[in-house]
């Protein structure tokens, strides 16, 4: 397969092996001094570091930002990019910015809509989609321009990704979904995550006979549940979120002291089980404030050490 | 047609409590259907600002009146003595409407009595729901006849997000996800497959962010 950027990732999984990325949120000030200290604490066991876009719509220091912080300590990161907050000037702008720091990766989203966050009395913009976001990246990068036509002297030179919910609805277009980021421009897909795993396997099925694992690494998102409060609290509240009853009930039969370290394990099988599927080319470990436990998890996961790619 | 909504009267209270004359203006059209703004409503607004200036103290004289559209001048005729001998006036049109009113009568004071919300439909009585932003280059040949600009929370013409649940949208169980309607029309059209054809990049210089619009027939 033909190396189109300087991305770890996509060096990693091109040449055949699973790739593993992370993510941390950047905090809630101007002190850079946490995100680093995330980053240091997972980069041996991860090609690559996701940062969040002010995620769930609360006010955060920036993802370019951090990034550029990540990038300064030699860790990959990955630049998320929501298109709820910035017209297209901007998102084109941002993406030369990081480009110009070596930034190599970029995750294309809708974002959480501001309702849910700490301004939601703001107005939102979405001048353009997230899928419009993946063409504009693969149009500044492959053709050398802006959307507005003019050329680009230097392109940025990014590995596109796109999130996909395998669990939203309507179920009968998600993979058609798929389809669409993949004729888009996506790279690289990084899924919400992943509870139901006969469902998962379901959508995967179809993205299979269309081919489209052949085009696309998909990456299902791996979250271990601390306790079986947060279990019930993502069935609930959050919005797209599968979490199967069986789960909860595990998460109920074990002594609260119990619970986290019997979510790992939840997390360490989902892992276990998703490699053998076809199709899958990595995973996306998400562990929400808990990132002290992604190497226990790659570890356990069968996924260490990580390939090392010049 | 236009949805509004009447202010609290508080608010409405105090922006025209200071005047000695007021005249509360009806429209007659879009905001009567929804029973805000018609010259109905402008008698009802008319009496119980009559009875909040005697509670106060405030001596205002207040008088009512309308007509069938604030947004056309020869309407205005039979309201013209009305309004010139105003001295504040309190319209329960759209913004548009306040607006045409403000431009009539340059010394005059014009105060909204309505927040102008949207424009939709009656879903049934009393029921209006938004279905249009005016966004100038429509798309509803492309999705099934479900407006995605002014349905979706987030406006997205390549729909759903990976908020949608059960047919409703992220923001809220009371609205519906646009984009499970636009497929569910799709597919009892027959045009399923259509789905996958990704809506291009949208000129928004036909909306809001192009600035104020206007188009003009020729001949007339």
């Amino acid at each position: 397969m033909d190396i189109k950027t300087n991305s770890k990732l996509e060096k990693i999984m091109k040449s055949g092996h699973m790739g593993v990325s992370s993510e941390c949120g950047p905090p809630r000030s101007s002190d850079p001094e946490g995100i680093i200290k995330k980053g240091h604490l997972i980069k041996d066991h991860v090609d690559c570091i996701n940062i969040t876009d002010n995620q769930t719509s609360v006010t955060r220091l920036c993802s370019l930002a951090a990034c550029i912080h990540l990038k300064n300590e030699g860790l990959e990161p990955v630049l998320q990019m929501v298109v709820r907050d910035r017209n297209r000037i901007a998102l084109q702008s941002d993406i030369l910015g990081a480009a110009s720091f070596g930034i190599n990766n970029i995750l294309c989203l809708s974002g959480d809509h501001q309702s849910f966050g700490d301004h939601p009395n703001s107005q939102n913009v979405f001048d353009l989609d997230s899928m419009q976001l993946i063409q504009t990246v693969r149009h500044m990068r492959d053709e050398g321009k802006f959307l507005g036509g003019d050329e680009i002297k230097l392109p940025p030179n990014m590995f596109v990704g796109a999130a996909a919910n395998p669990f939203a609805d309507p179920f009968k277009i998600r993979v058609p979904r798929l389809a669409k980021k993949v004729a888009a421009g996506a790279e690289f897909i990084q899924t919400q995550c992943v509870y139901n795993l006969d469902k998962f396997e379901l959508w995967m099925e179809g993205i299979v006979e269309r081919g489209l694992h052949e085009k696309v690494f998909i990456m299902p998102g791996i979250t271990p549940m601390r306790s079986v409060g947060m279990a019930k609290y993502m069935a609930r509240a959050v919005p797209g979120m599968d979490v199967p009853k069986e789960l909860i009930d595990r998460l109920s039969g074990v002594p609260k002291e119990k619970q986290a370290e019997e979510g790992i394990t939840i997390a360490v099988e989902a892992i276990q089980r998703l490699k053998e599927v076809t199709g899958v080319s990595g995973f996306h470990i998400m562990a929400i404030e808990w990132e002290e436990k992604v190497p226990e998890i790659v570890e356990r996961g069968g996924l260490y050490p990580r390939p090392k790619i010049d | 047609m236009i949805v509004g909504e009447q202010k609290p009267f508080d608010e409405v209270w105090e922006m025209v409590k200071n005047h000695k004359q007021l005249t509360v203006f009806g429209c007659n059209t879009c905001v009567a259907v929804c029973h805000q703004g018609g010259n109905k409503e402008a008698e009802i607004l008319a009496s119980l600002l009559r009875m909040r200036a005697t509670q106060e103290g405030v001596d205002m004289d207040i008088v009512n009146g309308g007509i069938e559209r604030q947004c056309e001048h020869p309407f205005f005729e039979s309201a013209q003595e009305m309004l010139e001998g105003s001295e504040a006036v309190l319209s329960l049109a759209c913004g548009i409407g306040v607006q045409f009113v403000a431009e009539k009568y340059m010394s005059t004071p014009v105060y909204p009595a309505l927040n102008t919300t949207f424009l939709g439909d009656v879903q049934e009585d009393g029921f209006f729901t938004e279905k249009c932003q005016a966004c100038g280059d429509c798309v509803l040949g492309l999705t099934g006849g479900i407006c995605p600009v002014s349905r979706c929370c987030k406006r997205v013409l390549n729909g759903p997000c990976g908020g949608s649940t059960n047919g409703k949208c992220e923001i809220s169980k009371d609205i519906d996800c646009a984009w499970q309607l636009v497929v569910n029309r799709l597919e009892a059209l027959g045009k399923l497959d259509d789905y996958e054809k990704i809506a291009p990049v949208k000129d928004w210089s036909k909306d809001r962010a192009g600035g104020p619009r206007s188009f003009k027939l020729e001949g007339f």
